[in-house]
């Protein structure tokens, strides 16, 4: 009589075990992935840390500009960057709290050893009982050349930025203020979230790269936008313009007046457009401006990358200029955006990518980081090839500038850049500020005959000299320093 | 009529001897692996390991077919695989503790011979109806007593005599079921009688509720004093199913279930921390929780998440991450390393314990038998039930052990002798019963109530 009782309960014991299987199914199956991507998971972490990371290192293949050291504890490797603030923006930050940065984000598949082309080599390692090695990232970076760069910016706020302009390759990537990666790599967590409280509620915004994140109003390296918009459609650098002592912009009762209220060159009638880039002339700009209207000058600056997405390995903002039909019914705002001023915006890589396009006979070379990647046992899994990234002015365009902005070196604002034995093409920029104090500008290359580095610096609120700065009194210098340490090197 | 047995008892031996092997070879297997994937080694001193597991196994197996002559083959076995499975995950998870559960597994495989040999013929316990019963209280209640009871981890569930602590809700779960198959058993046509129809259900006269009120304020007790919701739970569960297995009657269940709820209302009324176990297993996941009380709940989950289908390997995973891993959580960490598919096999283990004890239960002829291997059968199904179900949070949790694998000598031990119990009450007890006292009076009438010819055919069918 029992027997009849026993057997119900075999059975509903047998459906809990079935719905305990059903839990699990749900459980390690369905949900799977939902849950285990859950942030509160820390077995991805550990598994992450648990991978030795490759290195990043400069393009000598040996100056080490981040690696992982064992530490002993529960998450096994820890990102350490020897020369911490001074690669920042190249490296980023690889954090347990706030995650990665920079080429530690972007290259993190090579680093950490999840790439396809490391498959051999992982299986390798896991068939030997090794911890997963992540590859190594070479960069384009010239370890000296960085540290030039970084001299002769000081304690300056500002960026410089140095490119390869045959290749694109970036051999200096110098931001102030800066920060030190190590303080966010650190595995004590109370340490990690102090030192990132104190990175974001600094008002310089250490953070976010001054050389290609933040923008500023580029003032007269401007001009060489606009001066290629005029070579590019129909005028020449001996087109010659009126020279008053100051523009009467149109449909307003402003004007626009040159820099320091000056009468250009002595107070001449008319001005060649070489001449007016030569000692950076607002009001012939101005005029030229006019004179191209607003499309030419926007369809100008987008080819140079203004408003377009270029790509590249750290996060990088392309410059900006309004779009045509803001310029409609305020004719006034095409003269102040030819000289750089108004709501044009840009940063240190741009212009350099500006000044790479002029000094590589009009190719825009897509700029980069990586050179290379190696696997753990130093075997190249991925090599960068240049690219084109666009031809924004014809090689004769890029010639006659050439020569304009050797003059401007030469015997124009950009003299403080000449050096000894090698010909120095650049243009300067004074931005006004808001706060009176101007950014200086300088953006270059060298040789001017055969250019293998463009460099474009910025210093914020002119430096030391504050009002009194300008790019070529502040700036120029810089770029020297950088050109000189490079074909001298 | 004396042939076939004998035949049956001679094929089982050959059958457990073969399992038992399987389960010395899952056991070093396992123990092995971990160690390899821990440190990349084979474990130091391997061979005395293997030699000291296969020998106790093999002499536990000589025991079974030495004194329990007919015994299901594959409940010492399987019990051996489980408890070898739970020593190598325990010294994966936590090699200091790993010596603790070796010495345990010895004293639960000797308390399990010892149990085998002091109890020929398991209906003698059937003439010690109160004794087992007081002292099943007694044990239950006694982490209550001043001097010896002892508090950890906010609940009242052991005692220290001298440098020994243990839990003796463990032993008093076996006792009850002894005591219950007993009383149920002498007492099961009184209390099936329905004397008052109430609608579909027929309930039984108020007296007769006594028993089952008696079993739900001792639950209630074990819960308001030791703060012991899993041995509450499943204390109150193992009465109700063999309340039911001895009557059959369908009020008791339903009584059973109202005073369930009544007994949780009180208690989620009464306690925070029953109130907690409640949000943690609706809410466990979410930010207010997931990195403070519903953390355990979470990293279980999370364990079996990441171990997926195949599991990460024994010793490739992160277990530790899970407090108390070791113990109610282990089922997480097989999640974990072995995926699903190895808590799958965890599973089915349990299944064909409790699938060859019900079968024992019905190949036996009289009502203690019946009852007793489905009590202890119960018991094993239940506390895996409410444990697995906490972990992986089908159910809200209750702190229970993980029956032979989780580490804890007090549920190894008990669950040895359990296991003794079940395979005695699995083996066809002696012609020439030893009963005395009250049984002697009962046993006959039960034997003449039931065809000798049908239990002696019935091995029969275990060959094919």
């Amino acid at each position: 009589m029992m027997d009849r009782q026993i057997r119900q309960l075999a059975v509903a014991f047998l459906l809990l075990f079935v719905i305990l299987f059903v839990q699990a199914n749900y459980l390690q199956v369905f949900a799977a992935s939902r849950l285990a991507n859950n942030p509160a998971n820390q077995r991805l972490l550990l598994e992450e840390y648990q991978v030795d990371r490759g290195d990043i290192l400069a393009r000598d293949g040996r100056t080490v500009l981040a690696r992982s050291r064992p530490t002993g504890g529960k998450l096994k490797y820890q990102r350490f960057y020897p020369r911490g603030p001074l690669y920042s923006g190249v490296t980023g930050y690889y954090s347990v709290v706030f995650g990665r940065y920079a080429l530690e984000a972007s290259q993190n598949d090579f680093l950490a050893g999840r790439a396809t082309e490391l498959l051999p080599q992982n299986l390798v390692d896991e068939i030997l009982g090794r911890d997963k090695r992540g590859a190594t990232v070479v960069t384009t970076i010239d370890a000296q050349l960085q540290q030039v760069a970084a001299r002769a910016l000081g304690s300056l706020p500002g960026a410089v930025v140095a490119l390869d302009p045959r290749t694109g390759e970036v051999l200096a990537l110098v931001a102030n203020p800066t920060y030190d990666p190590n303080q966010l790599a650190s595995h004590d967590l109370n340490e990690v979230r102090s030192a990132r409280k104190r990175l974001l509620s600094d008002p310089r915004k250490p953070l976010l790269s001054r050389a290609t994140q933040e923008l500023f109003p580029p003032g007269s390296t401007f001009k060489l936008v606009t001066a290629s918009a005029a070579l590019e459609n129909g005028m020449k650098p001996g087109t010659t313009f009126p020279n008053p002592p100051a523009l009467q912009l149109p449909n307003s009762t402003a004007q626009l007046h040159n820099f320091g209220g000056e009468h250009c060159l002595g107070g001449a009638a008319r001005l060649t457009l070489a001449q007016a880039l030569q000692i950076s002339c607002n009001v012939v700009f101005g005029e030229i401006g006019l004179r191209l209207g607003a499309a030419r000058l926007v369809d100008q600056a987008r080819k140079y990358g203004f408003d377009g997405t270029i790509p590249f390995e750290t996060p990088f903002v392309e410059g900006r200029i309004p779009p045509v039909s803001e310029f409609k019914g305020a004719l006034s705002f095409v003269a102040t955006s030819a000289i750089g001023q108004q709501d044009v915006l840009a940063n240190p890589m741009q212009m350099a990518l500006v000044g790479g396009a002029i000094a590589n006979g009009g190719e825009e070379m897509t700029p980069h980081l990586v050179k290379q990647i190696l696997d753990a046992d130093g075997r190249v899994v991925r090599e960068t090839r240049p690219s084109v990234w666009g031809r924004p002015i014809s090689a004769r365009t890029a010639g006659e500038l050439t020569t304009m902005m050797v003059n401007v070196v030469n015997a124009g604002t950009g003299a403080a850049a000449q050096i000894p034995g090698i010909q120095v093409a650049g243009k300067t920029g004074t931005a006004e500020t808001p706060s009176g104090k101007p950014h200086a500008w300088f953006v270059s290359f060298a040789p001017a005959q055969d250019p293998k580095i463009v460099v474009a610096v910025v210093v914020l609120n002119g430096g030391s000299l504050g009002s009194e700065a300008t790019g070529g009194a502040v700036a120029a210098p810089i770029a020297r320093a950088v050109i000189e340490a490079a074909l001298r090197g | 009529m004396q042939a076939l047995p004998a035949l049956d008892a001679r094929s089982g031996r050959g059958t457990q001897l073969a399992l038992t092997i399987l389960a010395v070879v899952l056991s070093v297997g396992a123990y092995v692996l971990v160690t390899l994937g821990k440190t990349g080694k084979t474990p130091p001193g391997i061979a005395g390991f293997v030699a000291v597991i296969a020998v106790s196994y093999l002499l536990a197996h000589f025991v079974v077919t030495r004194l329990a002559p007919g015994a299901d083959p594959s409940l010492l076995p399987t019990a051996a695989v489980l408890s070898g499975l739970g020593y190598a995950m325990v010294y994966r998870l936590d090699p200091g503790r790993a010596g603790d559960q070796f010495w345990w597994l010895m004293l639960g495989l000797f308390v399990f011979v010892l149990t085998l040999f002091v109890i020929r013929d398991h209906r003698t316990l059937d003439a010690y109806t109160y004794t087992i019963g007081l002292a099943a209280i007694g044990f239950l209640l006694l982490p209550i007593a001043p001097g010896i009871g002892r508090t950890i981890n906010g609940a009242r569930l052991w005692i220290q005599v001298g440098p020994l602590v243990f839990q003796p809700a463990e032993i008093a779960k076996v006792l009850l079921v002894v005591f219950l198959a007993s009383f149920l058993n002498a007492k099961k046509e009184l209390l099936a009688m329905a004397t008052r129809r109430i609608g579909p259900l027929h309930l039984p006269a108020l007296r007769y509720m006594g028993p089952m009120l008696v079993a739900w304020f001792v639950s209630l007790a074990v819960l308001f004093v030791e703060k012991d919701l899993g041995s509450s739970l499943l204390f109150f569960g193992i009465f109700v199913v063999m309340l039911w297995a001895a009557t059959g009657r369908v009020s008791y269940l339903v009584l059973g279930l109202v005073l369930f709820a009544i007994g949780a209302l009180i208690g989620y009324a009464a306690f925070g921390h029953v109130q907690d176990r409640v949000t943690i297993w609706l809410h466990g996941l979410e930010p207010k929780h997931i990195h403070s009380d519903g953390y355990q709940v979470a990293q279980g989950e999370f364990a079996m998440a990441t171990g997926g289908i195949v599991g990460t390997g024994l010793g490739h995973g992160h277990p530790n991450l899970i407090p108390s891993v070791w113990t109610d959580f282990i089922f997480a960490a097989f999640g974990e390393e072995l995926g699903l598919f190895g808590v799958t096999a965890l599973l089915l283990l349990y299944v064909v314990i409790i699938g060859r004890g019900f079968r024992a239960a019905i190949a036996r002829d009289d009502g203690f038998s019946k009852l007793l291997a489905t009590g202890l059968v119960s018991v094993i199904a239940l506390q895996t039930f409410i444990i697995v179900g906490g972990v992986t949070r089908l159910i809200p949790l209750t702190g229970l052990t993980l029956p032979f694998v989780s580490y804890g000598g007090s549920s190894l031990v008990a669950n040895f002798v359990l296991l003794a119990l079940l395979v005695r009450t699995s083996a066809p007890p002696p012609a020439h019963a030893p009963v005395r006292g009250r049984g002697r009076a009962r046993l006959p009438r039960e034997a003449q109530a039931s065809e000798p010819t049908i239990a002696t055919a019935r091995p029969e069918g275990d060959g094919a």
